[in-house]
């Protein structure tokens, strides 16, 4: 296959990838915070923090980040975590907009420019090359 | 018991995202997605040492991280939870070997400004 079709394969995979990654993870944590919350203070006890996984939002937080899970191992098996990591930055985004809009938080000026950032600071990583080691290099 | 949990958290994740990145480059990459290449990767993946180290970190971190939403707001929670970009980035360069251009350096670092502003 010629290297560039080879580039263009890697790419849009890697962005199907991030796309399972973000949302998985953006809902996952929402439905588990969610669910933190309503139970409250569960203090330090093991059997109390394995109890909190039969609330219903925490069983649904924990069922989507095992998809985040998944879907992240797969994402690290061809793309650089120095790109992986900045690129599903973007999660922070969504989980601000959703609190602004669907919550009906204030968006404040500060709020805007940190959205700002984050994107600005997604794109710039998202034009590199997502995979910049081969793992034949890789010493184990 | 905050800055207890604040440390575990980071450390933990960290320790997770590099030992996972580096499992699964070990691994090679992930090309097919039936349920019989699913099953063989996850039972090779399950017998890679990076993978187990992992998952074990990660969830520590889990626990962590469920511990401080349920004791301090998430204005601070998701600050510190992104405070291990810049580190990562850092090792993903001299552990994991990779090409860390000025644009990735430049990005982590307006991400990580931007996740404190939209926390506050």
């Amino acid at each position: 296959m010629p290297a560039t079709s080879e580039q263009a394969r890697l790419r849009a995979k890697t962005r199907l990838f991030t796309v399972i990654v973000v949302l998985s993870n953006v809902a996952g944590n929402s439905a588990l915070t969610h669910g933190m919350q309503k139970l409250g203070d569960i203090g330090n006890s093991p059997l109390a923090l394995i109890g909190t996984l039969f609330h219903p939002w925490v069983a649904l937080g924990v069922a989507l980040l095992i998809v985040w899970t998944l879907s992240h191992m797969a994402l690290l098996s061809w793309a650089d975590l120095s790109y992986v990591l900045p690129v599903t930055a973007i999660g922070y985004v969504l989980t601000a907009l959703s609190g602004e809009f669907i919550l009906g938080e204030t968006v404040t000026a500060g709020h805007w420019l940190g959205i700002l950032l984050i994107t600005a600071g997604v794109t710039l990583v998202g034009m590199t090359s997502p995979a910049t080691t081969s793992t034949e290099h890789i010493p184990l | 018991m905050k800055w207890i949990l604040v440390l575990t958290l980071v450390t933990a994740t960290t320790l997770g995202d590099i030992a996972r990145a580096r499992g699964m480059k070990n691994h090679g990459e992930v090309r097919e997605f039936h349920p019989g290449a699913i099953r063989r990767a996850l039972w090779a993946l399950a017998r890679n040492k990076w993978v187990i180290l992992s998952t074990m970190a990660m969830a520590v971190s889990f626990f962590a991280f469920i511990r401080l939403v349920s004791i301090a707001p998430l204005s601070f929670a998701v600050p510190v939870s992104a405070a291990t970009l810049i580190p990562e980035t850092i090792l993903a360069r001299l552990f994991l070997r990779e090409k860390v251009d000025w644009r990735r350096w430049a990005g982590a670092a307006l991400i990580a400004v931007g996740v404190v502003l939209i926390s506050q």
